[in-house]
């Protein structure tokens, strides 16, 4: 029964490959929220339903919710997309991605000579996340709770509207 | 239902994905296309996690997770906020206008 994970995989690589190259910022949060959502399916498939709910509520929604308000506010319309054109051209883009490419290959090739052998997944429930979340890694709690609050104040301080703060502009 | 595949099959796709990641992030100009490339590289490096928390039927993985998500949250509130800045800045969402730091 393993059929599922590999169509979901195949999902979200082509649909990964499209945010890439997408021109049109809208359409690549599109296929990101695709992608996201098949990933959540491989989650929920290898037995991590607690972490493919989390990925569909907090990535697929929360995280792209932000970017669809700011591409809405930056209101990003034909003329971005006629840009986008002129910025990918493949002389630009043919050296990193064939790099990149070649690094990948020879990652896939190391992993496929590891004996691929099914094991039997158990499932990890959310008690037993929930215990060892604010068991041994409470501190880990802790110190996520002060980096969001870091974000917060850091997105706070530069969304701030110009001449509030005193700075100047070039 | 629990599927039987190989762990190095998850671990491909987690390599696959943050392959293409960094193509986007090395590749595009546009600098809400490198933060959405940057958010697929931190989603499969979180997949490695899981897939090798599963494998050993260990919580860990998906601890890892929740705490690459919670970093993805703030990087993204603070990166989407300088990308509007620098919008009301420059007029553009080129990442080379930027290339010069003032004081």
């Amino acid at each position: 029964m393993n059929a599922p994970f590999y169509i979901a995989a195949v999902v979200a690589f082509l649909s990964t490959f499209m945010v890439v190259t997408r021109r049109n910022a809208v359409h690549a949060l599109l296929y990101l929220v695709v992608s996201l959502l098949s990933v959540a399916l491989v989650f929920f498939l290898l037995g991590a339903p607690f972490v493919a709910a989390l990925e569909v509520i907090i990535y697929a929604g929360a995280i792209m919710v932000l970017f669809v308000f700011v591409i809405m506010m930056l209101n990003i319309g034909r003329q971005t997309a006629e840009q986008e054109r002129e910025w990918l051209n493949p002389e630009i883009w043919l050296g990193p991605a064939v790099l990149t490419l070649v690094l990948a290959g020879e990652l896939i090739y190391v992993l496929s000579r590891m004996h691929g052998r099914a094991y039997a997944l158990s499932v990890v429930s959310p008690k037993q996340v929930g215990i060892a979340l604010l068991g041994p890694y409470v501190l880990g709690v802790e110190l996520a709770s002060m980096l969001l609050l870091a974000g917060l104040v850091g997105a706070f301080h530069l969304g701030r509207r110009e001449g509030t703060g005193g700075e100047r502009r070039p | 239902m629990i599927s039987q595949v190989p762990f190095e099959h998850g671990l491909i796709l987690a390599g696959a994905l943050f392959a293409l990641g960094l193509i986007g992030v090395m590749v595009r100009r546009n600098i809400i296309f490198i933060l959405l490339s940057i958010e697929v590289m931190l989603n499969a490096s979180g997949l490695a996690f899981v897939v090798s928390g599963s494998r050993w039927g260990q919580p860990d993985g998906q601890i890892m997770f929740i705490f690459i998500l919670a970093m993805a949250a703030a990087e993204v509130s603070v990166g989407l906020a300088l990308v509007i800045r620098l919008y009301h800045l420059y007029q553009s969402l080129d990442a080379d206008r930027a290339s010069r730091m003032r004081g």
